[in-house]
């Protein structure tokens, strides 16, 4: 199957070879609000923990949300390039890189959001020097570097090929990144023997980083689920807040496919029929969301039990209802009626609820942290938690660099991985057809059984 | 072994929080200033906490001295991720300021709230900043105790039954081949020391003979969020409301 590089395939190439002014402006735009962020980081550093808006008793504020955030953004990557090759859903194939590419680069910003959140930053390594595996922080610095690390090496395995196509098409670049893609391609010829190993080794990964996905946003939520907090302490927060991060992941990637469809012009591959599949996709993930919430929320109010009861009463009737119903309304309300309408379920309504649901599920975590921690135990009062300029600029930070970075990406790989795309049209289409005569009588099954 | 345990007779107590006060001279507690204290930043290793319960006409207040209640299955200690926070043999729980990294999963895991955080540089207004307790601070090489700066911002602090204290009294007493005396031992802790009401005690409670064992098992004994399974070793003592 070795790829000689059509013309057809030129679009893929295009943002590599040649960027626009708006390209600049964009990235001149991110920069700065990098830079306020940068600020922001750099007063909390020199003044402690003072500047932000937490206080006692609420001791984690925006930065914890953003953590469980950003995890859960990242994986959207796993998700639709790992789980989705396992049950072989070839609509997956134009997604798979930028998806791969989100989880790559929003991970650092869910960990690097707890070390924002430090009193000691200057001590982090303690966490590697007297680790103790009782605490669900070192379960989480496990599985988030555990992730990351083979998130890294998934992405870079099935970079491979599409870079080993930049060093022999690309001759007009700069001597750097030529030497840059001769040395990423490792040598790669492109001849069958190497497209079957690189999908052996995509597969075993895939089964890897599917097991990793569930665990690592189950032990994000096992750092409030251990404790005895109200609210906090269920078994339904690990599957609730591992289906949360797939929702939004997966809601995320409808945007940023869309963004690289319009500014790349990549219309002849991300295709209508393309959003569908990944709307019903997210459509059905906002309903497992609400059963869940549903579940939650039912057990709490029947049990009627004082102390999660004043917690269930902030979220829904108090100073938190707004942002609570807010979430159900972004989450649930606004996803199902906008989607589950074919005459809406275009790309641009798929986009308006993809926003909605990322700002819901942000909104989510928000409710899920910081209500419980207003309402301690012990007769001490309410807490209030305002957040100052300074936790809005680092998220903002956080956001913008994550953007930078996905930005500078599709400047030096192809956005869509080349060689997927391709392997379906030679190989995947014969098989699915195989597949599918396989299924009806008269026919003898043509794959392993 | 001994276990150490605090009682805190309610009955007696009259909510003056001369203990409140005490605890913050004897632990070079840093001010937080009216700014601060009003974000909920002021740091209390002591507190009189409660208010008025019921509902009118049927109105009482309730008055609650709340110490670290160094529960003998306390959740802080699992939580943290470098072990900072431990359990002592004789049943203290402490907090070791130069492993903590400031997570404040622990302060977030106790029910009690007695945790608190460092969110500024500590300081002291004058002439405050000349009357530190000399017995607090970083051991220094010449054998004592010195500096203000004991914890530096960014930690987390809580009260230690004040070991500073209990830690001289018993190497006293071994010098003088000894055991420490009730009156001695209730008297340990500042906060018990200045109760103008008498109403606390401090001592071993794996005694059966000490006074705080037998006021522990005596009927006005309960102690706080019980049903928790924390096993505080604060044990409050109260007839009716």
């Amino acid at each position: 199957m070795r790829y000689e590089g059509p013309r057809e395939d030129a679009a893929l190439f295009q943002p590599i070879v040649h960027t626009g002014w708006r390209f600049y402006v964009l990235l001149a735009a991110l920069v700065i609000v990098v830079i306020w962020g940068v600020s922001a980081y750099y007063r909390q550093l020199s003044l402690g923990l003072g500047v932000t808006g937490m206080n006692r008793p609420v001791f984690m504020g925006v930065y914890i949300v953003n953590f469980v955030f950003f995890i859960g953004l990242s994986h959207a990557g796993t998700l639709i390039s790992a789980i989705l090759r396992i049950v072989g859903a070839e609509w997956r194939r134009p997604f798979t890189r930028a998806a791969e590419a989100v989880t790559l680069f929003s991970l650092p910003f869910g960990a690097g959001s707890i070390i924002i959140d430090l009193g000691r930053p200057d001590r982090l390594l303690n966490v590697i020097q007297y680790g103790s595996f009782r605490s669900p922080i070192l379960w989480d610095v496990t599985a988030v570097s555990l992730y990351l690390l083979s998130s890294l090496f998934y992405f870079y395995f099935a970079l491979i090929p599409d870079v080993a196509m930049c060093r022999d098409r690309l001759q007009d670049v700069s001597t750097f990144r030529k030497r840059l893609y001769e040395l990423l391609a490792l040598g790669w010829t492109g001849s069958g023997q190497q497209y079957r190993r690189l999908n052996v080794v995509m597969n075993i990964m895939a089964l890897w980083l599917t097991m990793l996905v569930v665990t690592v946003h189950t032990v994000v939520s096992w750092i409030f689920g251990m404790t005895i907090v109200p609210g906090w302490h269920t078994a339904i927060i690990g599957p609730y807040f591992l289906v949360g991060a797939i929702f939004a992941g997966a809601a995320a990637l409808i945007i940023i496919a869309a963004i690289l469809r319009k500014a790349y012009h990549l219309e002849n591959y991300i295709k209508p029929v393309h959003f569908r599949a990944l709307s019903s996709f997210v459509l059905a993930l906002s309903l497992a969301w609400f059963y869940f919430t549903v579940a939650e929320f039912m057990t709490v109010y029947y049990g009627d039990e004082p102390a999660h009861m004043v917690v269930f009463n902030a979220k829904f009737w108090e100073e938190f209802a707004s942002a609570f119903w807010l979430t159900v309304v972004l989450c649930f309300v606004v996803p199902v009626v906008i989607l589950g309408n074919p005459f809406t379920r275009t790309i641009t309504g798929a986009v308006i609820a993809s926003v909605g649901i990322n700002v819901g599920m942000w909104l989510e975590r928000y409710t899920v942290v910081v209500p419980s921690l207003t309402r301690p135990r012990l007769p001490y009062g309410i807490g209030v938690y305002r957040p100052t300029w300074e936790e809005w600029a680092i998220t903002a930070g956080c956001f913008a660099l994550f953007a930078l970075l996905f930005a500078l990406f599709t400047k030096v790989v192809p956005v869509i991985a080349v060689w997927e795309v391709h392997e379906a049209k030679e190989l995947a289409i014969p098989e699915a057809v195989e597949r599918l005569k396989s299924y009806f009588p008269g026919t003898v099954s043509a794959t392993r059984e | 072994m001994p276990r150490w345990g605090m009682i805190i007779d309610l009955d007696k107590c009259t909510a003056c929080q001369a203990c409140t006060v005490a605890c913050l001279a004897e632990n070079n507690v840093p001010f937080a200033g009216p700014e601060e204290t009003s974000m909920g930043r002021a740091i209390l290793w002591h507190e009189v906490i409660g208010g008025i319960e019921g509902e009118y006409p049927d109105l009482w207040a309730t008055f609650i001295p709340r110490p670290c209640m160094h529960c003998d299955n306390p959740p802080c200690i699992k939580v943290c991720p470098v072990g900072a926070t431990y359990r002592r043999e004789d049943g203290l729980v402490m907090q070791d300021y130069d492993q903590c990294i400031g997570c404040r999963m622990c302060i977030v895991a106790c029910p009690y709230e007695v945790r608190y955080f460092n969110w500024r540089n500590p300081q002291w207004p004058e002439p405050m900043d000349q009357y530190l307790n000399p017995d607090q601070g970083p051991p220094q090489p010449t054998g004592g105790r010195g500096g203000p700066d004991v914890r530096p911002r960014g930690v987390v602090e809580k009260c230690t039954f004040c070991v500073h204290r209990l830690e001289k009294a018993e190497r006293k007493a071994q010098q003088e081949y000894r055991e420490m005396s009730e009156q001695e031992l209730t008297l340990l802790p500042a906060c018990n020391q200045t109760c103008p009401a008498s109403a606390r005690y401090f001592g071993d409670l794996d005694n059966p003979k000490s006074t705080v064992s037998r006021l522990a098992r005596g009927a006005r004994a309960f102690r706080l969020l019980e049903d928790l399974g924390t096993e505080p070793k604060v044990i409050y003592l109260k007839e009716g409301r």
